[in-house]
């Protein structure tokens, strides 16, 4: 039985080990493991060289990535928080997404970001963001999140294989809570894949990272009262997977998407457009959407009204059910 | 470029400078024992009570309190701040009641404060950023006569705090290179306390902190962060400089984090106790303590009522952090913007309505 962090953990160990040209970059990943302890042991074992402690300047950060990825490495960065990704943002949206585009195809940047996203763990300031949507409206960027350690172990392996830069949402709650029994037998299924994890007749539930768990906790209290959820796990929120979800509403007619980012732009509202662009006429009623308010992260005191919950899911359940 | 600022040994010998001085006699040295005294409670306390769940964090000053006090007991009323999260000592020379200090490390908001009437800005947690806000905020200070004026009311520094690991942000180094151009008000004042986290000073800097100010092209002076003789003499020295229109100064205040990084640090990880014990023989207050006594300016009364005004700290922020008043939902939506528009209003009225049907229902 294996944590989401100690699966990251073993998922970044075995891509170091099956290419030499990984090289991990972060605030305090060396020694100390980084502050949710994901490349602990990693720099023993790789050297400095190939586990980065970097000074304290995420732009740096990303940006001699980009460098190194010039020069024929594949950078996995850690970003320490959520919302400390911002000094990067430039690097990131004007350099990293955009360097295959502008050389005329000619230099991929195949580079991972970590990023531990959302709230839920009573943190200060600045340390519970949901940005995805930010990264998911970037061209050139690739998102993905996962939400459980099974698919933690193989995410990032694929992410750092990928050709493409991505930007890796780790569920930063649900790092040590939830084990998973790891099956080295059971191939992944491809990374930038949509994936049911409950089968149900009634309600579709759309959801990815912290909220996956949330709407299969709803699921089974809903299934008490009567009614079936199918909950679908994005996984990928650009390019976004959704032939499962099309033909999981074409079957329920009815869909809810939940995540914690603000609701008002979110990947939400993208992803109710494309569920009414393909399924319009088998909704029984309109995609809702169940997120953040529209309001910053707030306090930890006040984080449980914040966070889409598994009521405020129930909730909009119901109102799809009563349309 | 000046040497190592040092006016009271670890023992508590006074030392000569060619350049500083402090001037004070033994009541005021007495009263700035006193306040790192009750600064140092203080944090202790705020460590006990979050190991005690009443706070979600603490970030722990212990073994600044010479460094912060000595910056903040240099200020003058019109002087403004802009702290990162560790400046609890200079919050607490700023007049801010520690109670809201607490407040923010339990979750309840994200500062309470009033930054302009206490001329303290709300902590900043994204590293570096308020650097740049200094500068701007001197800048302002320039734009409004409140500089060079020799009028000791009118005339006005701000003050810039940051840790060593900050000093590697884009932000801090764009705040130096606004200074240096405008000239502003403005003292960038480093807590170098060794560490920024788990990464040691070296990984930030291969020159000594203070000698980066040269290179942007104003004064960097270096001093012993916990001598508060020193760190006194330093920074009112600095903020007359930029209240009489000299320009910025950086000052590193060679310190020590003695504690956690925060309470959810554990730095046996990374750093040897053999350094920590060594910085134990340098602590700020044993300083103090020894001067005072030695020369027979403060008796043990003194010390010992100084100890009850400490309990009775303790006591106050016990019993009143456990009374702070819960966030509501409301202050969610009513705190977004100065004129809330009617799309956040129907969002805020339509949660109130979600929450109504909870009422009565057995939860
Ligand atoms: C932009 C940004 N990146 C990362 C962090 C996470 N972080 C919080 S404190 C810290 C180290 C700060 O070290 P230093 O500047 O020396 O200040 P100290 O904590 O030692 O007082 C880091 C990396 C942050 N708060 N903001
Ligand atoms: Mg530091």
């Amino acid at each position: 039985m294996i944590t989401l962090a100690k699966a990251l953990n073993a998922g970044l160990r075995k891509a170091m080990e099956n290419d030499p040209k990984v090289v991990l970059l972060g605030e305090d990943i060396g020694r100390l493991g980084g502050v949710f302890r994901i490349t602990d042991g990693l720099q023993k074992d790789f050297g400095e060289d190939r586990v980065v402690d970097t000074p304290l300047a995420e732009s740096g950060i990303v940006g001699s990535a980009v460098g190194l990825a010039l020069r024929g490495y594949r950078p996995v960065v850690e970003i320490q928080f959520d919302g400390f990704v911002y000094p990067a943002y430039d690097q990131i949206v004007n350099q990293v997404a955009k360097m295959h585009f502008r050389t005329s195809g000619k230099i991929a940047m195949p580079m991972v970001i970590r990023i531990p996203f959302a709230g839920g763990i009573g943190a200060v300031e600045h340390h519970s963001e949901s940005p995805e949507a930010q990264f998911a409206h970037t061209p050139g960027l690739k998102v993905v999140a996962c939400s459980n350690p099974i698919d933690a172990y193989w995410m990032i392996q694929q992410a750092i294989a990928s050709p493409d830069p991505i930007v890796f949402l780790e569920p930063k709650r649900l790092y040590h809570s939830d084990k998973a029994e790891l099956d080295l037998a059971v191939p992944p299924v491809p990374l930038f894949s949509s994936r049911v994890v409950r089968r149900g007749e009634d309600v579709t539930v759309l959801a990815y990272g912290p909220t996956v768990k949330t709407a299969l906790n709803a699921a089974a209290v809903a299934e008490k009262e009567g009614t079936s959820l199918e909950v679908i796990d994005l996984r990928t929120l650009s390019p976004l997977d959704l032939a499962p979800v099309f033909a999981s509403v074409r079957r329920t007619g009815r869909a809810v998407v939940v995540h914690e980012a603000h609701t008002n732009l979110g990947m939400g509202a993208e992803v109710a457009a494309r569920i009414t662009e393909e399924c319009f006429h088998s909704l029984e009623a309109p995609v809702l959407r169940v997120g953040g308010f529209d309001t910053p992260y707030p306090p930890a005191r006040a984080e449980e009204h914040f966070l889409p919950d598994l009521d405020r899911l129930l909730d909009a359940v119901d109102r799809s059910l009563t349309w | 470029m000046s040497e190592f600022v040092q006016l009271l040994t670890p023992e508590g010998e006074r030392r000569e400078h060619p350049d500083y001085d402090y001037r004070g006699g033994p009541d005021q040295i007495r009263s700035l024992y006193r306040d790192m005294a009750l600064v140092r409670r203080f944090d202790a306390e705020a460590t006990a009570l979050q190991r005690h769940g009443e706070l979600g964090l603490w970030a722990p000053l212990v073994g600044q309190e010479a460094a912060q006090v000595g910056a903040g007991r240099a200020l003058r009323a019109q002087d403004h701040v802009f702290p990162t999260y560790r400046e609890h000592g200079v919050a607490w020379c700023r007049g801010v009641d520690p109670l809201q200090v607490l407040s923010l490390f339990r979750g309840i908001d994200y500062g309470s404060w009033d930054p302009v009437e206490k001329g303290f800005n709300l902590y900043t947690l994204v590293i570096g950023a308020q650097a740049l806000h200094a500068v701007g905020y001197a800048m302002g200070v320039q734009r409004d006569g409140a500089v060079g004026t020799g009028d000791p009311d009118r005339d006005t520094a701000v003050v810039a705090h940051f840790g060593d690991g900050a000093t590697s942000q884009g932000d801090v180094n764009e705040a130096f290179v606004f200074a240096a151009s405008y000239q502003a008000p403005v003292v960038f004042f480093c807590q170098n306390n060794q560490w920024a986290i788990s990464e040691p000073l070296e990984r930030q800097s291969r020159i000594p902190l203070y000698r980066r100010a040269e290179g942007f092209g104003f004064p960097g002076v270096q001093v012993d962060g916990n001598d508060i003789l020193a760190t006194y003499a330093v920074t009112q020295a600095a903020l007359q400089r930029a209240r009489e229109g000299g320009g910025p100064t950086l000052i590193e205040a060679y310190t020590y984090r003695m504690g956690a990084h925060t309470t959810t640090d554990d730095p046996t990880r990374y750093r040897l106790s053999d350094e920590v014990e060594h910085w134990k023989l340098k602590d700020p207050l044993a300083r103090v303590e020894a001067y005072l006594r030695r020369n027979g300016f403060a008796s043990d009364d003194f010390f010992a009522e100084l100890g009850a005004d400490a309990d009775a700290l303790g006591e106050r922020l016990r019993a009143g952090v456990r009374q702070l008043a819960e966030p509501t939902p409301h202050q969610l939506f009513d705190r977004v913007y100065a004129e809330i528009s009617d799309e956040l209003a129907a969002q805020r009225d339509a949660y109130d309505a979600y929450l109504a049907t909870f009422e009565g229902a057995a939860s």
